[in-house]
This record gives C-alpha cells, structure tokens and sequence, in this order.
C-alpha cells in the first residue's frame, strides 16, 4: 500500500529489535475476546484510478452545475483569484500542524499576523483573533465573551440573525446560566425595532447580538443599536454572515460596535458545500485578554529580529483547561491563511470593486424587478447584497420550483427557518453574475404565474 | 537584516495591483444611506501578482511541514496527508452551495451517508455525525448528548471524571456543557483501575472522558470493567477517540462499553493540519443516544439521500449547514484507498513505529511508565543534564520537527514521541541516530542545546514580550 512505507523486510526487522514474534503481541492489552474483530463488514481497497473513477462517479450525481444561482443566505459565490488556490495548496502550508515550534513555523504564523491586521482594518476594531470554526460557533463564542466580560447572563438576540447562528447560540448555551431574548424586527424596514429592544434591555443585559447586513438583507442603523445598549454598560455585538459586505460599508468601530464576529467564507474559500469555511472575531483592545482562540504576536528572536508566535495562551484550555476562555484546540487556520492571501490579492481596489459590485448587482436587480407583476421587493433600500422577494401568487416553493426549470437556483425560501413565512425568497448577488445573469433571472420571474 | 520577508503592507505601493477582475457591464446606483458606506481602506495591501507569489514563497519556506519530513507529535497523528485527496476535494462537482436543494447534490450527501457507515463500520457505535468542526467541538457535542440524555432520564448530574493524563480540551468541553471536572489519578502503569476509580464514582457522576490509548500511548485494558462499573452507577462512558489510530481494524470501541465518542478526520483519517485546522470531529454514540445527535442528519430514503433538520430529542445544532463538507471528501477517499485489506496494517505499523523507537531510546532516555505502549511512546528528561525544550530546540537544527513537549502533564518535561505508520524505518533510523548524537551533546557541549536552534530562520522567540506587550497587528511604521 503506497501510503505504508515499511516494507515486510523492515517489519520483520523492527519485530526482531523490540522482541515479538507476531504483531498480535502489540496488543495483548486489548481484551483478547474483542480484538481483530471481523472485517468483512469493511469494503475492499480501491487502486488510484478506481478511487477517482468512483468519486467522479459521485460528483456526477450532483445535478447543481448548470444551474445558474442566486444562493446566500451565509454562504456566498464570489471571485476566487487563481493565485489564492495555487498558493493555499503548497504542502508547505497545507501540512503542518499548529506552530508550537516557532522557529520552524515563521511562514504560517506571518500569513496570520497579517490575516489578523486585515480583519481589523476591515471592522475597525482593535484586535483580532487567528479564527474560529465559522460564522455561527464564532457568535456563540462571541454571546460566551460577553457574558464573561460583563459578568451578566441576560443576551438580547435579534429575530434577525442568521437562524442557524441563532440555534447554535442555543445549542451552546443550553446548559449555561445564560437568558437567550429575542429582540424583533420592524415589518416596514427590516431593521431592530427600537421600542422592543428598550422594553427587554436592562441594567443585567450583557450583549445586544445583531446581525448587519441581517439575515433579510437590510443593513442596520448600527450607531442606533450602539447608542441604545450602551447606557446600560452592555455590550453591542455584531454578526456578519457576508463578510465581503465589510468592505462595503463603514467600519463598525464607526458605530462604537464593541464585538465584530462572523462568517469570512466570502474572502476565498470555496463553497463547499457549507465548510470549511472561517470563523472570525474582531474586538476592542479591553476584550483581548477574554477572547477565544489562538492570537499571534510579534516578539523579537535571542538576536533581537523580528518573528511571530502565538501568543496570550493563557486564555486557552491546554493551560487553564476548565477555566479556559473557550474549548477551541484546531481551528480553522488553513482558511484563514487563504483568507489573508484573497485579501492581500484583490487588495485595496480589488476588493472594493468585488464588494461594490455585489451591492450594484443587487441594486440593478431591484430597480428591474421593482415594476414586477409576479413579486414584490420587501425592502427596497439599505440592503446589501441580499433582497427579500415576496411573492404574490402561490407560494416560495411553487416560485422556486418554476425557476428551477429554467436552471435557476433563485434563492432561498424563507419558510425553512420561519415556517409561517410561505411566499419569501432571499436571493443573492455578487460580482459573479453578469447583467445576463440577471436579466435572465428577472426574464424568468417575468414568465411566472 | 531579518530572514522573514517585509509584511504585505510594507512592501505595498498605491497603484499596484493583483486581481484580475473587470469593470462590470452592470449599470446601478448604491441602494444605501451613504452615511453607512465606507471609504478606502487606509494601508490596506497594493501589491502586484508577482510579488503576491513571491510573498508567500517566501514565507512558505520558512515552515517546516509534514511533507518535508518526520513529524512525531505525541497525539497528533501527523501522518502523511495523500495528495489525490486534495485534488478531489477541489473538484468542482462537490462544490455546491449548502442550501442547494437536495435533489442537485445527492452525491454530496451519499458522500456523507458513507462516510458515517465507514465510521460506523470501524468503531462499532451504532451511529454517527460528521457535523462537529474539530476534536474539542465533538467533545463538546458528545457532552451536550450525555448532559441531555440523562437529563431526559431526570438528572443531568453534576461531574464529570477526566483522567489526569487528559488533554485539556476535555475538561474546557465538559465545562461548557455545564459540568464541574473531578480529576483522577492514574495509577503506577499510567492507566485507571476500577479500584481507583470507585471512590470517585458517586451518585453525581454523569461520565468519564477516557482517551483509549492514552496520552501515554498506553490502551486502558481495564476499560470493559470501568464501562461496566459506570453503567452500574447509571454513568456513562465517553471515549476521546484522538489517538484511534492505534486501534484502527484491531477493536472497535462499541464493543468495549464506550457510549459516545469523537475522533479526528485530521488526525486518524489522513486530512491535513492545515496549520492548525481546519481539522473535523465526527461523534459516534451508542444505540441508546442515537435519538440525541446533533442536527441535520443525513437519512437515506428509498432511493434518495435526504436531510433531517429537527429530531425531538436531538441537542439542536452545533455548527452551520453540514460540517467541514470538504474535510470528509478527503477522510472517505482515504478509507477507500486503505480498504479492507490495509486499515489493520496501518495501525500494526503505526504501533511497530513507536514500539521500535520506545527500543531504541529507552537505553537513553527515562521511561516513566515501562506499561506496554501502542502508538506512542512518553519519555521524560529527568537525569538529563539539559531541559527537554533545549533537546526540542536542538532537534530543529538536525531538521527534524521534535515532538510533542511538556505534555503529558503527569510526566516530567515529557517527550512524547508518535511516528505513525507513514514513516519508513530508514527515517526512524535517522531520528534515533540525532536523538542519540544530541544525547551525547548534552552531556559534553551542552551550549550547543542551550544555544539551539542555530539553523532555522529565527532563533528562540522571546514569549514573555509577545504576551507582556501585545502587538497584534500591523501599525505603519511601528512594526521595525
């Protein structure tokens, strides 16, 4: 087998040198009555071709190429630079583990240390970490800061947030002394009602968590939310599902956001089918010491050089095990090594161009779709890259079911996370769709009845 | 003059560019309140595609990685990540979106259907998630599910037994599912006897979490009696599956008494580190918690793969859409290469490797615990003249990643030593020879340890500056 270097030669040898006969004896502490179980259970072993040949034969079963889609909702089509793929796919960074061994580990640790600067630039926050698992473990770490920072239980969540965020926040948080509120949104804008959020905010609320752009689309009055948990020493924690949108819109330190945490798939990580993907926080300096994750540092070497390592690790459970800031041990680091390199590669212009055509794209389809006969623009303004359809005859299945026959994956049907919505389609843009792409979506939804 | 390139920032020049994208044909004006939008991002990177793959040349040079050579992490299982694997988790038929309705990815989900029976098939536990993003987030599930299950049964209970040999993450999960962690002793051969567990074992006691082998590298042989003891005491047996390796087609641990489970795709199943993830932490439970996993499930009916995304008794979800999709094309692709015929000899091999090097530096370095050891092999530095960290350091200079250091805890500046079965005896051979050649440094040049390392691109790094003064980022001109 090509992936066993020792040869029968070698085993023999190494059987000879530590005294055994049969590589039975290896494991003569394992109950001899459970051992070298049947195997024939196990399928038999595939040669390389056969190994592709199956996967290809895999693959074809996804009828999803071909389809022209609109999908987001958390996860996003955008540009990926073939230099970021080439360059992510060295073994060099693909292959080794997390540097504890510094010096040998200078190329990953550097690739962070910008990665993290990066992420700072684009919230406006002071520090970053080096990733989380994604998008949703990174709120409910960030619901977990909070609380350890504020020393309350009480977490105002809006009905807004990504509603898997919102289940793995409960999931997190189910056997923990922490108070989940909901906070709900204005039918008429999309956004936070204030009323709601004054009524259920209280001097033992730790965090308003809010998502901007929402998972509707809208783009939140972020120094509004800021202004009104403040008063009450609670912290403003902001979700980001679509984290190309922050290169779009003014930086949440902008708004006094104190917790920036999110979802960065959108910076050069292939879809994938939901993961890997990247797990990000961002904070104010006065949380470092209580955030989640492995952090890099610059130090100086014995000769007084620059060099990076991972640092404040006594946050983290291999020091403080129970008392740890969090469980987190691998990461995602691969991803936000990727992430680093489409950043430093589309660059200042480049990644406001991909950002800004992924609003005018959603933008020109809704000035388009606005006049429409069969569906309505539930929010024609403040959103981002993401709109909310209404539609006005028959339900989001039947709309999607009709659009999939003209090979269009036209979004996601709202009554998968709220079943009482039946007619609401969110769909979403990017600098990947061409004009064609979007006339022939809005052609499409034109022939619907 | 430093050996590390400048920063992307410093080497950064307005009007430079890398992307590649065009002017869009789209004609639209912003939608949005322009007190919202931003502006330029101040010193955010413009550098041209060349430098771009300069840049990080550069810095990839400066990693040590598994594909240049032995990388003997004590529990980590570095063993060499094959390189089909990657190509196919980059074919673009597996890259769908993840709300793609279910009719257009049917591969995508047999993908996982099969991995979990591979799981499954190799563990003896009746069923399997894959949704768990690391080791330390299946911990975590795997506690949600023995905190929910008993409280269904009417009491959570309040502790959690961990072995003092444990990882850390085991303690930090089982805290956050709401446990308080009581530590137990490992016995004079490293492992826990039910003598010893007893007095522990009190009506509050919801689980222990035993890693099998241990960080010892030593297999729990009392592990049945302490399943049977626990069971009896209405407690549960969770199993840290990190080191499974050692066991792959030896023993199943469904048949052993373990209740729930996690292992590593990143460390048993040949997927990269990745620096550091990401890695995939698949669980696996008893018949009696199968009601308790994680959403969605993947369920086959009739013909067709579908997903479940609410179970009554299900602890909800525990990451976003499927779990590290692309992690488990590279896991399932490596069970198919290995088979039937090769799973067994991977862990016979992975535990001739350490047993070999156990032989050969046993003369050379204390062996706390002489216990039989399967995959890896702990020594300490006590009698040594110099700290296990110099003899680390001293290791890089000889171009050998060293081991896993001052873990675990129990043993005294711990050297834990695993080879896995993707290293050739010719490359033990070597790393025993340096190992020895540094032994006899210690003894008569010890600066040359001290001083280690002198050959990689930065010498020791100072920590305590790193953490005393935090510089976390780039600031313009502060970074020198």
């Amino acid at each position: 087998m090509r992936y066993l270097p020792l040869t029968d030669t070698a085993r023999e040898e190494i059987k000879k040198a530590i005294g055994i006969d049969d590589s039975k004896e290896l494991f003569k502490s394992i109950p001899a009555d459970k051992s070298y179980f049947d195997l024939a259970a196990i399928p038999s072993a595939l040669s390389e071709p056969e190994l592709i040949a199956e996967f290809k034969a895999m693959g074809r079963k996804n009828l999803f190429p071909g389809y022209l889609s609109f999908l987001g909702s958390g996860a996003y089509a955008h540009f990926i630079p073939e230099v970021v793929a080439y360059l992510s796919a060295k073994g060099e960074f693909l292959t080794p583990y997390t540097p504890y061994q510094p010096e040998v580990s200078q190329g990953n640790l550097q690739a962070i240390f910008e990665y993290q600067t990066m992420m700072t630039m684009l919230t406006g926050l002071d520090v970053a970490n080096a990733s989380l698992y994604d998008g949703a473990t990174a709120v409910a770490e960030a619901v977990l800061l909070a609380v350890r920072k504020s020393g309350r239980q009480r977490i105002l969540l809006a009905d807004s947030l990504h509603p898997e965020y919102s289940a793995v926040v409960r999931t997190y948080t189910q056997n923990l002394p922490i108070e989940l509120v909901t906070v709900n949104v204005n039918e008429a804008d999309g956004r936070i009602n204030l009323n709601d959020l004054q009524a259920k905010l209280n001097d033992q609320t730790a965090a308003l968590v809010f998502q901007s752009p929402n998972f509707l689309g809208v783009v939140e009055d972020s120094a509004v939310l800021a202004q009104a948990v403040h008063p009450q020493h609670a912290y403003a924690v902001q979700a980001v599902a679509e984290a190309m949108s922050l290169a779009y819109l003014r930086p949440a330190a902008d708004f006094a956001v104190d917790v920036v945490a999110g979802e960065a798939q959108s910076f050069g990580l292939s879809l994938g089918f939901g993961g890997p993907y990247l797990g990000f926080m961002t904070a104010r300096e006065e949380f470092l010491r209580q955030m989640p994750g492995r952090i890099v540092g610059q130090t100086k070497d014995l000769d007084g050089k620059r060099g990076y390592v991972l640092t404040l690790s006594t946050r983290e459970q291999h020091i403080k095990r129970e008392k740890a800031t969090s469980n987190i041990c691998s990461n995602e680091a691969w991803c936000a090594l990727r992430a680093g390199m489409y950043l430093a590669t589309m660059g200042k212009d480049g990644l406001a161009l991909a950002a800004g055509d992924s609003h005018l794209h959603a933008a020109y389809f809704v000035s388009k779709a606005a006049k429409s006969r069969q569906v309505r623009i539930v929010y024609q303004k403040n959103f981002y890259n993401e709109v909310l359809l209404e539609i006005k005859k028959g339900t989001a299945e039947a709309f999607l079911t009709a659009l999939k026959k003209n090979k269009i994956l036209a979004g996601v049907p709202l009554n998968w996370f709220y079943p009482t919505v039946s007619n609401r389609v969110l769909l979403a843009f990017s600098e990947v769709h061409s004009r064609e792409d979007i006339d022939r979506l809005l052609q499409a939804m034109g022939e619907y009845s | 003059m430093s050996p590390l390139p400048d920063l992307i920032f410093e080497i950064s020049r307005e009007g430079k560019t890398a992307h590649g994208l065009g002017a869009s044909r789209v004609q639209s004006k912003p939608a949005i309140d322009p007190g919202l939008l931003r502006t330029a991002i101040a010193g955010f990177p413009q550098v041209s595609e060349v430098e771009i793959v300069r840049h990080y040349m550069a810095l990839a040079r400066l990693n040590y990685s598994l594909d240049q050579g032995l990388y003997p992490l004590g529990s980590c299982t570095m063993k060499y990540n094959p390189k089909i694997n990657e190509k196919l988790a980059a074919s673009e038929e597996f890259q769908a979106h993840p709300y793609t309705p279910h009719e257009l990815v049917q591969g995508n989900l047999e993908l996982m259907a099969r991995l979990e029976e591979w799981l499954v098939a190799l563990t003896g536990m009746a069923g399997f998630t894959c949704a768990p993003a690391a080791g330390a987030h299946g911990e975590f599930t795997g506690m949600l599910i023995v905190r929910k299950y008993l409280k269904e049964k009417g009491d959570p209970r309040r502790v959690v037994l961990i072995p003092d040999s444990a990882h850390g993450t085991n303690p930090s999960s089982a805290h956050f599912a709401g446990y308080e962690i009581r530590e137990i002793p490992s016995n004079a051969e490293g492992i826990i006897d039910v003598e010893g567990l007893r007095p522990f074992l009190k009506n509050d006691v919801a689980a222990l979490m035993m890693t099998n082998p241990n960080t010892l590298g030593i297999f729990e042989k009392n592990i049945t009696a302490i399943a049977d003891a626990l069971h009896a005491n209405g407690s549960l047996l969770y199993m840290d599956g990190a080191n499974l390796n050692a066991l792959l087609g030896i023993v199943r641990p469904g048949d052993l008494g373990v209740d729930v489970m996690h292992i590593n795709l990143h460390k048993t199943f040949a997927t990269p580190h990745g620096g550091g993830g990401p890695g995939s932490g698949p669980v696996g439970v008893a018949a009696h918690l199968l009601p308790y996993l994680p959403v969605p499930r993947v369920v086959k009916d009739g013909g067709k793969y579908g997903v479940v995304f609410a179970a009554p008794h299900s602890i909800g979800r525990i990451k976003n859409f499927y779990g590290q999709f692309l992690v488990m094309v590279r896991a399932l692709a490596y069970l198919c290469s290995l088979g039937r015929e090769n799973v067994r000899q991977v862990a016979e091999d992975a535990v001739l490797n350490a047993n070999y090097l156990r032989k050969k530096l046993q003369d050379v370095l204390d062996l706390p615990y002489p216990t039989a050891t399967l995959h890896e092999v702990v020594f300490s530095d006590k009698n040594l003249p110099v700290k296990t960290l110099d003899i680390a350091k001293r290791l890089l200079d000889y171009g050998f990643h060293p081991f896993t250091i001052y873990f675990p805890l129990i043993v005294h500046g711990a050297m834990m030593i695993e080879p896995t079965e993707t290293e050739s005896k010719e490359t033990l051979d070597e790393f025993i020879a340096v190992m020895k050649k540094i032994l006899l440094e210690a003894r008569e040049q010890p600066d040359l340890l001290l001083q280690a390392p002198r050959q990689t691109p930065v010498r020791r790094l100072d920590e305590t500056l790193a953490a005393r003064q935090p510089v976390l980022k780039w600031h313009k001109g502060e970074n020198r």
